[in-house]
């Protein structure tokens, strides 16, 4: 009985059983349980707690029991990314460094989560610090993709991602620094969206680069992407970044065909070292938008070409000072050992020594590279050729953006250049992992909204991904753009056959 | 050797505390002298996740301050990240300000003083940051980390190089505090470091024609106003020394820091930070820029009141009183300023009051340990007593005892008088009686008035003395002197 609740689960179809009396969370919750038990192979969950999350779930069936009020997902779990405080949860990042960090504290969403009756089902491994596109970075080892297991599942988000298209939650959270959400959705074949930064309070998301983070939801559909991005949303006193709007109800509007249907076709998304099985499922896409009544134009984002370049210099050069603090003295793993080890140490005060074994021994080694890389963009005479030139790149690619969204509403593309590769095949090779993020790191510099939704399957049945982009706080025209192509199509139905 | 002049070239680096009831970008509480690392929360503590959020509150402060100061204030300012490893910062990396400071300029005028010194001390700018931790080393084999100062608000205030003597770095910090005090924006205790400060000292010595500059030297661990002034000078003597021995100059070595040690009262050289000194300056992400606008500007221009040096100015030109006078009024603070503007609105005696004040009043809140708030004669009914020696009812020494009455008694003048009798005699017969009395039983002085042995001035002053004493110190003090005057008139004629 428990295999079935799960069939075809969502969150919206889970919701609707919970509410009916069909089922109590403590049931549902149980059965993914077991089903993350039988799965365990996936190495989805750095952290899950069975007796958390049941508590959870019972104190969510006596209040509908009671006849209680219960918020919008009271009783469906969440799967959460391992980058995100719980109060009183292992938070690791990922990273050998936060091995045994708990927060104090929930962050923002997670506040909001627990407020909507959610239940709060494990945190998810990552690339460490966030930083990576195959969560291979994991100091916990690598997830694997649910629809070829010698497959990365993308990053960083991967273990959230792959948590969903596994069914091993019906939604999940992620964050998205450069695509991080989206790419690792596109990959596992389940909807990513990225909101607007400053959309969803950054309060509690242990930072990697601050000016390009954000939190956002994985799902099967629109519908509950839409559920939980709602959920999330929201101007927080805690964060100054968080922006003061209205959060619009994304769901009761999801069905409503756009008013406007302008599509772009940047052309900058189509260049070279895109899979042509990926190429030809977006251009059957556009076709589907074509039949649809959209209309289709081509735009021209110029300056997309220097997004790469100008991410790995601004996120570093964050990420060099947002991990400063760990260093072994007040937080981070701290070396047992930190007597001089190469010459000229000797000299070094034994504080500053223990502070570079704590490092060295506590990070990876993407996660040292751009630590690296951002000390030295930041370094006296380098900041103004580098730091300070990237800001300006970014103004630009944002006026590409504000100049295209100009004539029209969404633009489309590609979320990745490639499905997913196999478990090992560019770990050596740092810039072929750096491009698997070259459509969607485009979004995160110019602050502005995109989701991946599925849009086929490569010969080999490996999902393909759907991007799509659009201004600044427009999410509610995206989810409905998006609707648009998920009505007319069955990708997101699809589902890995896990044994 | 001969000796050479030299011109000491001193500029402060000071630091404030604002006086915030939380702290500079978050919620946490300020309170001073709690148990260690109790004043904190995640945010202050600097735990991964954490967001700082910008305390309005203490910008007011800051730019109430700022204005004051008379710095021109910045209309788009934003925050920076100052990047370094060190176990007082718990996100190794301060929040402070580095190319926009949220203002610029400024001055702060110092009295002038006798030996010439003071006027007008130039400042480079006051920016706004986050105070760190407080390290306590020596306990052990390790050292104690502090967190409740961590994320207090912060104000650095720079001066410029330009200020020419220990006693005008002195000045400039007294009259500093006295300002933000004022203003209420800080309570600037040296002692509990809620003011700090950091001097750049060095010579210029002119030599064979030529001005020498020797290297800059900072000076740290400065806890007193007098420690400012004495290490100033004994730092001025050593690297006038130091220059007669090596003749190096500030060409031929980078800034050093010195350390001032209180009880040996010399400066010793300080062991740097490790880092070095590249900072790697960048905007601070999680925090937005701030915009002041002018109607933000003139809210805060509308809390600021009357400053200490117009204060001076005003007492000195609306009330006739010395410089003097009008310094140690001002010089004690609003309140005390305050009470002396209140008597002074009942009466016009400006300069009797300021007296009274600067004795009676100043010196039993002082023994009292009041503030003058709690001070027991109100301004009104010091200013009934004024009133009354004015008016002719009580001669000054009477006026005296009956405030010392009224101190004690907490009882208004009219009551005091009537219980202690204290008329003044007017009567011309009674002081004319008294007047022959003091004659009569002192003829020597009238000896020396005639032989001009003594100055007249100084045996009128004792005989007026005399005759007060017949009176029991109730005579009116102007009919003495005058009746006393006809008399030795007569007598002398």
């Amino acid at each position: 009985m428990n295999a079935d609740l799960l069939k075809d689960a969502t969150a919206a179809s889970l919701l609707a059983k919970l509410n009916a009396g069909e089922i109590r969370s403590e049931e549902l919750v149980r059965a993914y349980l077991d089903r993350a038990e039988a799965l365990k192979r996936l190495n989805v969950f750095v952290h899950l707690d069975p007796e958390r999350a049941l508590d959870q779930a019972r104190a969510v069936d006596a209040d509908r029991a009671a006849g209680r009020p219960v918020g919008p997902l009271a009783g469906v779990p969440v799967a959460i990314k391992d980058v995100l405080c719980v109060d009183g949860e292992p938070t690791t990042c990922g990273s050998r460094m936060l091995k045994d960090f708990r927060p104090p504290y929930d962050a923002t969403a997670i506040v909001r989560l627990r407020r909507a009756g959610a239940i709060l089902f494990g945190k998810t491994n990552m690339d460490e610090f966030a930083m990576g596109s195959s969560t291979e970075n994991s100091a916990y080892g690598p997830t694997l993709n649910p629809w070829d297991e010698a497959r990365i599942p993308g990053g960083s988000s991967g273990g959230s991602a792959a948590a969903v298209a596994a069914d091993l939650a019906p939604v999940s959270l992620g964050t998205d620094t450069g695509g991080s959400i989206r790419q690792p959705a596109a990959v596992c074949g389940v909807v990513g969206l990225k909101p607007t930064y400053g959309r969803v309070s950054r309060y509690g998301l242990i930072a990697f680069a601050s000016s390009l983070d954000q939190i956002g939801p994985f799902s099967h559909d629109l519908a509950d992407a839409a559920l939980v991005l709602q959920a999330i949303s929201g101007r927080d006193d805690r964060d100054a970044t968080s922006v003061d709007r209205p959060v619009p109800d994304y769901l009761a509007t999801l069905d409503r065909k756009p008013e406007s249907l302008r599509i772009g076709v940047a052309r900058e998304f189509f260049g070279e070292g895109l899979d042509p099985e990926v190429e030809a499922a977006v251009r059957e896409a556009v076709r589907v938008y074509e039949k649809a009544g959209a209309t289709i134009k081509d735009v021209s984002l110029p300056n997309s070409k220097y997004g790469v370049p100008a991410y790995y210099i601004v996120a570093p050069a964050e990420c060099s000072s947002n991990l400063s603090r760990y260093d072994g003295t007040i937080f981070g793993h701290r070396a047992e050992d930190w007597s001089p080890k190469y010459p000229g140490e000797e000299e070094l005060h034994p504080l500053v020594r223990m502070m570079m074994a704590s490092r060295a021994e506590g990070f990876g080694a993407e996660v040292k590279r751009r630590i690296m890389l951002g000390t030295f963009c930041l370094s006296a005479g380098y900041a103004d050729q580098y730091y300070n030139q990237a800001l300006k790149v970014r103004r630009l690619i944002r006026n590409d953006f504000d100049a295209a969204f100009r004539d029209v509403d969404v633009i489309l593309g590609p979320t990745s250049p490639s499905p997913a590769f196999k478990l090992g095949e560019r770990t050596a090779d740092p810039l072929a992992m750096y491009l698997s993020d070259i459509y969607t790191i485009t979004a995160n510099l110019a602050g502005i909204p995109g989701l991946s939704v599925p849009c086929g399957l490569t010969k080999s049945g490996l999902p393909i991904g759907l991007q799509l982009l659009a201004p600044a706080f427009a999410e509610e025209n995206l989810l409905r753009t998006a609707r648009v192509f998920e009505r007319e199509t069955d990708w997101n139905r699809k589902r890995p056959a896990l044994a | 050797m001969s000796s050479h002049p030299y011109d000491v070239v001193i500029g402060l680096e000071i630091h404030v505390q604002l006086q915030t009831e939380s702290k500079m970008f978050s919620w946490c509480g300020t309170e001073f002298g709690l148990p260690p690392n109790t004043q904190t929360d995640p945010v202050s503590l600097g735990l991964p996740g954490t967001l700082p959020v910008m305390n309005r509150k203490a910008f007011e402060l800051a730019l109430k301050t700022a204005v004051a100061l008379h710095a021109e204030i910045t209309p788009f300012t934003k925050w920076d990240r100052k990047n370094y490893y060190y176990p007082d910062l718990p996100k190794n990396y301060q929040i402070s300000q580095y190319d926009l400071p949220f203002s610029t300029g400024g001055w702060l005028d110092i009295p002038v003083r006798k030996d010439g010194g003071g006027g007008r001390c130039a400042l480079t700018r006051v920016h706004l940051e986050e105070d760190t931790g407080k390290l306590t080393h020596g306990v052990g084999d390790y050292s104690e980390v502090d967190l409740n100062r961590a994320g207090i608000p912060l104000l650095e205030i720079v001066s410029e190089p330009e200020i020419r003597s220990a006693a005008d770095a002195r000045g400039c910090l007294e009259e500093l505090r006295l300002t933000l005090r004022y203003l209420g924006v800080s309570d600037c205790e040296m002692q509990e470091g809620s003011l700090r400060c950091d001097a750049n000292v060095n010579l210029h010595i002119h030599a064979d024609g030529e001005t020498i500059a020797t290297p800059i030297v900072e000076i740290k661990n400065l806890n007193s106003f007098r420690a400012v002034e004495k290490a100033i000078h004994y730092e001025t003597e050593r690297q006038y020394n130091k220059w007669r021995e090596d003749g190096l100059t500030i060409k031929d070595s980078p800034k050093t820091t010195r350390g001032w040690n209180d009880a040996e009262e010399v400066t010793k050289p300080q062991r740097e930070k490790e880092t070095a000194a590249d900072y790697r300056y960048f905007p601070e992400p999680d925090l937005v820029p701030v915009v002041v606008d002018e109607e933000w500007l003139a809210r805060v221009r509308a809390t600021i009141g009357e400053l200490p040096a117009a204060r001076r100015e005003r007492f000195q030109a609306a009330f006739g009183l010395p410089a003097y006078d009008a310094n140690v009024l001002v010089e004690q603070g609003d309140d005390v300023a305050e009470y002396f503007d209140a008597v002074a609105r009942e009466t016009s005696e400006y300069k009797l009051a300021s007296n009274w004040i600067q004795q009676d009043v100043l010196r039993t809140i002082k023994d009292r340990k009041l503030a003058i708030a709690d001070f027991p004669v109100r301004p009104e009914a010091l200013a009934d007593l004024i009133n009354r020696v004015k008016r002719g009812e009580l001669n000054t020494n009477q006026g005296r005892e009956v405030l010392g009455r009224m101190i004690e008694t907490g009882d208004p003048a009219e009551k005091v008088i009537e219980l202690g009798g204290y008329k003044m005699v007017s009567d011309s017969g009674a002081i004319a009686a008294a007047v022959d009395a003091a004659l009569a039983a002192n003829p020597q002085a009238i000896e020396d008035l005639k032989g001009g042995k003594k100055k007249p001035e100084a045996v009128k002053g004792f005989l007026r003395g005399q005759v007060m004493k017949q009176t029991g110190g109730k005579a009116n003090p102007a009919l003495v002197g005058e009746l006393l005057e006809a008399k030795l008139a007569e007598l002398l004629a």
